[in-house]
């Protein structure tokens, strides 16, 4: 049965604990390192913040989830395991992972801790998701962001494992824990580095006319006219000239940010069992703001009331919002 | 949108005397204020990380002046500068006054700012998203401390600048 458990990020102490006032089931955060995918500067938690917020959560009956969803270099694998045991040892309620070897580690070594199977994994088959539930016992299976409502329901009848989805934030539709674009241009990795476009390589150039570019390790991504709303310095997210669209165009993806709340029924009745809201390097006002927004929806369908989510356009990349694959396999 | 499209350092006509003027004015409240949340705050210093040493530029568009920032434990600056005499920044944030004051507090998230183009990022962007976070991590309201530093005309004027300015960016809720 879907219990609907909202999950929610949490990029510094303060953020944990708007996110737990605000209504989250669970929190998910991560170590001042390389260990997480949201390793951006002045972000995230110290072991003794960690500890202080497991308190918090707990005391209100919220959990933590401790993101170790990167993948050790070959051979460099003491500071995941370091994190694992500190995670353990400060009573986190699951560990989120991509890396196999992160997986056995955490399986062998606490094996009463649960284990989420993180986006970056990219699991999005039955046979990917079991293979992971059979080796190394994990309980829950964090999707990409690329099935329809009925590939859902499908894979649910599939599978030993709980299933969760994003519901809203960023909305990239590269294949997670497998993108390289940010590592050709800078040389540190998304996957292995936890960074994605990293702030020492961003800037951004305003120009005479109050048009503004953004350029990564000195390549321009992207160029905004005065009236133009923007996004995040991305590649993926970047528009490009090419021989058949001089004019520039979005390759990959554009700006703009997932927002399911309109198919939070559907995914509640296809046995969706958590939700997942993006932003670990988001504010407390947009914790606040979607926590809020996402609390109130889901306590009113789970009482049989129609939901009347919060407009939160104001809150996402270049103010525009899709419901992408989750509603048409046409998206993108 | 931000109003003007005027480079920072390019005064506006009879903005040089009074910005002197309210730099003058000014200048021991911000003394005051900074050192109280130096004091209060003192676990924000970690997260700025080597950025500590960096001077930001904070441009409130509509002011007659801008305010220089090097958040060093050690020897803090919190300055208002007039424009045409700003020191080098190693960063600059730029907006609407109460946006910046707001975003301080947390009553409005900088990413979306920036993706309205409320707010306006230059130079070292490490040393903004760390300063970003730092005072994210911050409990309670930067604006209401240092508004009641100075008892009831402090908060008068807050709520006085509150009222002033239009709430765009704020989520709608239940709209």
């Amino acid at each position: 049965m879907s219990l609907a458990e909202l999950i929610c990020p949490a990029g510094t102490p303060a953020a944990l604990r708007t996110a737990v006032d605000a209504g989250a089931d669970a929190v998910y955060c991560g170590f001042q390192d390389a260990t997480n995918a949201r390793n951006f500067p002045g972000l995230n938690f110290t072991p003794d913040e960690l500890a202080e917020a497991v308190t918090y959560a707990h005391a209100r009956g919220t959990k933590v989830l401790l993101a170790l969803n990167t993948y050790p270099p070959a051979g460099k694998v003491d500071l995941w395991r370091h994190a694992a045991d500190t995670g353990a040892r400060l009573g986190v309620d699951a560990f989120i992972v991509a890396d196999m070897g992160v997986a056995d580690y955490i399986a062998r070594t606490y094996p009463g801790i649960r284990l989420h199977l993180s986006v970056q994994a990219a699991a999005s088959s039955p046979e990917a998701t079991r293979y992971y539930c059979e080796n190394f016992g994990v309980k829950r299976v964090v999707l990409p962001r690329i099935l329809t409502i009925p590939e859902i329901r499908q894979l649910r009848r599939e599978i030993p494992c709980e299933i969760e989805t994003f519901i809203f934030g960023n909305h990239g539709l590269m294949v997670e824990g497998r993108c390289s674009l940010t590592n050709y241009l800078t040389g540190q990795s998304t996957n292995m580095d936890g960074v994605c476009s990293p702030a020492s390589d961003v800037e951004y150039v305003r120009d005479a006319d109050g048009s503004m570019s953004s350029q990564l390790a000195g390549f321009t991504i992207d160029r905004f006219g005065v009236d133009e709303k923007a996004g995040y310095p991305t590649i993926c997210k970047g528009r490009y000239a090419a021989p058949h669209r001089p004019e520039g165009y979005y390759a990959f993806e554009e700006p703009i940010s997932l927002n399911l709340s309109r198919l939070l029924p559907e995914l509640i009745e296809a046995g969706v069992h958590a939700f997942k809201i993006e932003g670990r390097q988001r504010s407390k006002s947009y914790v606040r703001g979607v926590v809020r927004a996402f609390r109130a929806a889901v306590d009113d369908i789970k009482a049989g009331r129609e939901a009347n989510i919060a407009d939160l356009i104001a809150l996402t990349e270049g103010q525009k919002q899709t419901q992408g694959a989750f509603e048409t396999k046409k998206w993108r | 949108m931000i109003p003007t499209s005027e480079p920072t350092a390019r005064l506006r006509p009879g903005e040089g005397a009074i910005a002197r003027l309210a730099c003058l004015v000014l200048q021991p409240v911000l003394t005051r204020v900074v050192r109280r949340v130096a004091t209060r705050h003192p676990s924000l210093f970690a997260r700025l990380g080597p950025h500590q040493a960096t001077d930001f530029l904070i441009d409130p568009v509509e002011l007659p002046f801008a305010l220089h920032l090097r958040p060093d434990p050690q020897a803090l600056v919190f300055r208002a500068v007039p424009r045409d005499t700003a020191p080098q920044a190693g960063a600059t944030i730029r907006g609407r006054f109460l946006l910046l004051l707001e975003l301080i507090d947390a009553e409005q998230d900088g990413d979306a700012a920036f993706f309205s183009r409320d707010l306006e990022v230059s130079g070292d962007t490490e040393a903004v998203v760390r300063l970003r976070n730092a005072l994210d991590d911050m409990d309670g309201s930067l604006a209401e401390e240092a508004s009641a530093m100075f008892g009831a005309p402090g908060r008068a004027v807050l709520a006085r600048l509150r009222r002033a300015y239009p709430d765009a960016t704020k989520p709608q809720e239940y709209a």
